[in-house]
């Protein structure tokens, strides 16, 4: 795929948490996602700041849009207030600019639909010029990727491309050759969620997606808990939480309580931090 | 008559893409710029087996002989090709119309080609579990008699939209054992339930087919719905000229994400003297903005997987579409329309709910055959064609001929119908409507 040398701001981070940094020891990142626009523009950039706060390493900001296949109910019923509520594409590079500098890189996961409209290159320009780190694409293999290859290659912006138990070991290899920053792992079939366990093909995926070439790995879908975010940290680079994030702002939105939920987010993310730093790292 | 290659219906070049081989076998994943597979890396495994298990199938004569025997035994095929004449007074003066009556297959329209084949794939492939997506229902009926025929469990995804415009279909498929859920997210209409079948296939793609009906979605769909509908036009072709000895003038078909429209197509795309006309709904009108024409309102994105012509915003968020026909009700169309669009070789244009339902009443009355409201939209189109048919004659002089595929049967629609004409007192569409929303 790509031979340009473009710095990887995500990696960055996540390698300088594995060496371990003012004392501490290694660890794996905490990678935090929440949709802008819910329950509102300014609230959402008020609780990713509360995330980052509460120890999320690094952010992913969602887009909202209309048909999110690879999502389940939580945050399908956010995605479909901030839409509601007028949240528009150019809002997101807004949001980016709000919430980066704060010593976590701002990716953005959105649908392709949204980037392609948007035009690839001016979007990977403009999230640049905000200071987002690069794009999570879960609709987006790396087979179609070549104007956002090109794009984000140009803007040095980070992509990353999802790897699934299903994945054959070539699409394991050409998938890790298409990213940067890390490659994506879902954790299991299926969508977005809190689920009671996080798959067992997780660590074997892990460990096949760093064979086939991958720099880093981080482990995503169903992860809630923190028992559930020390196991997958002792394998993995990174710990993806979702909708265990957006679940707090969703029942105080439901439950007409305004600024509830951002408490009960900062304490989510408190409990998961710690399930990250309490991980006894496996050897790499 | 010789097809001339690589030339359009008035003799002008198509595109230079098209004059490196027959448009008819054309393969996917890429329609020119339409196509592809923009879908979660997770269900990209499922897609390369069934793109080879569906290649080994063609060229497996005892594949095509099981196929062919379900289709002669059980489908009721070749369907038959039938003239319109009182019809064909009101298109115009001196022009022939021939109908494919898809609508007399078993299960009440095309559907059932595509649904028999992919039924087959999918025991050759050893799953046991498909799920589909359906907006009228004929998908979803269609979907729910293979899956009896063969054994196979069956879940049909259908927004609750449509479930309400089409209770008898639902509970058809529930006495033909499937279990039917209605989609309570978004639009609740039928890409709402492409989004949830979607979600279904991803979870449980070891054990599951999604069985898609029409020839959108990640590539191969779109190149193997078509195949799987080509009988149409292979049929009504030989019927044509075994009828009259000629090839029609033009052919007509309602386009919703086009695959009985392919399936016509098909056997014509490389005659280039026969002109193709696709109809879309135009709802309440194009400048309403509440209709599903995406060649005269959207632009090309991606949606479900393939990019082509979609309803969308300026920030390509999907616009809900809107159409009297459920099974038109989509805001996407299959790529390889979008590349005929865009190469020049088919036409497409808007039919408004009005039109459509004009013309559902006069093929009732002039020739008593209630066609689904999808069908309308193409007996609307023949209609708009008339003015224009006086000047296919021709050298010789021939009498204009139009071949419109008749692709399903509207038993399924006689509430909206009833509804529509005041013979009844409820109103179930426009209640519906009211509810609409993104």
């Amino acid at each position: 795929m790509s031979t340009v040398d473009v710095r990887s701001a995500t990696g960055e981070r996540l390698d300088a948490l594995r060496a371990g940094e003012g004392g501490a020891s290694g660890r794996a990142a905490l990678v935090g996602y929440l949709p802008v626009g819910f329950p509102t523009l300014p609230g959402s950039v008020d609780a990713v700041r509360a995330m980052v706060d509460a120890g999320v390493d690094v952010v992913e900001l969602g887009v909202p849009y209309t048909d999110p296949v690879m999502d389940g109910p939580v945050i399908q019923r956010a995605v479909d207030v901030a839409l509601g509520g007028g949240t528009r594409v150019r809002d997101t590079l807004a949001a980016v600019e709000q919430v980066a500098g704060r010593g976590a890189p701002v990716l953005v996961m959105s649908y392709w639909n949204l980037v392609l409209r948007y035009g690839v290159e001016a979007y990977a320009r403009d999230l640049a010029a905000a200071g987002g780190a690069g794009l999570i694409t879960p609709d987006l293999i790396p087979d179609e990727a070549d104007d956002w290859v090109a794009a984000s290659d140009a803007h040095g912006l980070d992509r990353v491309f999802l790897v699934a138990p299903s994945s054959t070991p070539e699409r394991l290899a050409s998938t890790s050759a298409a990213s940067r920053g890390f490659v994506y792992a879902a954790s299991t079939m299926g969508v977005t969620g809190e689920r009671a366990t996080v798959g067992s093909r997780a660590e074997q995926l892990v460990a096949d997606t760093r064979a086939a070439g991958a720099q880093r790995v981080c482990v995503g879908l169903g992860v809630s808990r923190r028992e559930q975010a020390a196991e997958v940290a002792r394998y993995a680079d990174g710990v993806i939480v979702g909708s265990a994030f957006v679940r707090p702002l969703l029942d105080a939105y439901e439950s007409g309580d305004a600024t509830g939920g951002i408490d009960a987010l900062a304490r989510v993310t408190a409990d998961l931090a710690d399930g990250v730093r309490s991980a006894v790292r496996g050897e790499r | 008559m010789t097809a001339r290659r690589g030339a359009g219906p008035s003799g002008t070049p198509l595109h230079p893409d098209t004059a490196a081989g027959p448009l008819a076998t054309h393969a996917g994943p890429y329609f020119g710029d339409f196509g592809g597979r923009f879908v979660p890396e997770a269900l990209i495994a499922a897609l390369d087996e069934l793109d080879t298990e569906y290649h080994k199938a063609l060229t497996d004569p005892a594949f095509g002989r099981e196929l062919a025997r379900l289709h002669r035994t059980y489908t009721g095929r070749p369907s038959p090709l039938t003239e319109v004449p009182r019809f064909a007074r009101h298109v115009g003066d001196g022009v022939r119309v021939f109908l494919k009556r898809e609508d007399l297959n078993h299960t009440g329209s095309h559907k059932i080609n595509n649904v028999l084949g992919q039924a087959l794939l999918v025991k050759r492939m050893g799953k046991t579990r498909v799920i589909a997506e359906t907006g009228a229902g004929q998908h979803g009926v269609a979907t729910a008699t293979a899956a009896a025929l063969l054994d196979l469990e069956c879940v049909v995804y259908m927004g609750e939209e449509d479930t309400q415009r089409q209770a008898l279909n639902v509970a058809r498929m529930q006495l033909l054992g499937a279990e039917v859920v209605p989609v309570t997210i978004g639009s609740r209409t039928l890409k709402d339930a492409i989004n949830e079948a979607l979600r279904d296939w991803v979870a449980n793609v070891e054990t599951t087919h999604y069985l898609l009906g029409t020839v959108t979605g990640p590539h191969p769909f779109p190149e193997m719905v078509r195949d799987f509908h080509k009988i149409i036009g292979e049929e009504a072709r030989a019927q044509l000229l075994e009828e009259i000895g000629r090839l029609p003038d033009a052919v007509a078909a309602c386009v919703g994400g086009g695959s009985n429209a392919m399936g016509i197509f098909n056997a014509f795309l490389d005659d280039a003297d026969v002109r193709l006309f696709g109809f879309e709904a135009g709802g309440a009108g194009i400048s309403s903005g509440r209709h599903a024409a995406r060649f005269s309102g959207g632009q090309p994105g991606v949606l479900h997987g393939a990019k082509s012509y979609l309803l969308q915003d300026e920030d390509g968020q999907t616009l809900p579409s809107h159409s009297v026909s459920a099974g038109l009700d989509y805001p996407s169309v299959g790529p390889e329309h979008a590349w005929l669009h865009d190469i020049g070789r088919a036409q497409y244009r808007p039919v408004t709910d009005d039109e459509a339902m004009e013309a559902f009443r006069l093929l009732c009355r002039t020739e008593g055959i209630i066609p689904a409201i999808e069908s309308a939209h193409a007996l609307a189109g023949a209609l708009q064609l008339g003015r224009e048919a006086a000047s296919w004659r021709g050298d010789d002089g021939h009498d204009p001929v139009l071949l419109v595929n008749l692709s399903g049967r509207g038993d399924k629609d006689v509430a909206t119908a009833a509804a529509w004409f005041g013979l009844i007192e409820d109103e179930p569409v426009v209640l519906a409507d009211e509810n609409e929303q993104l």
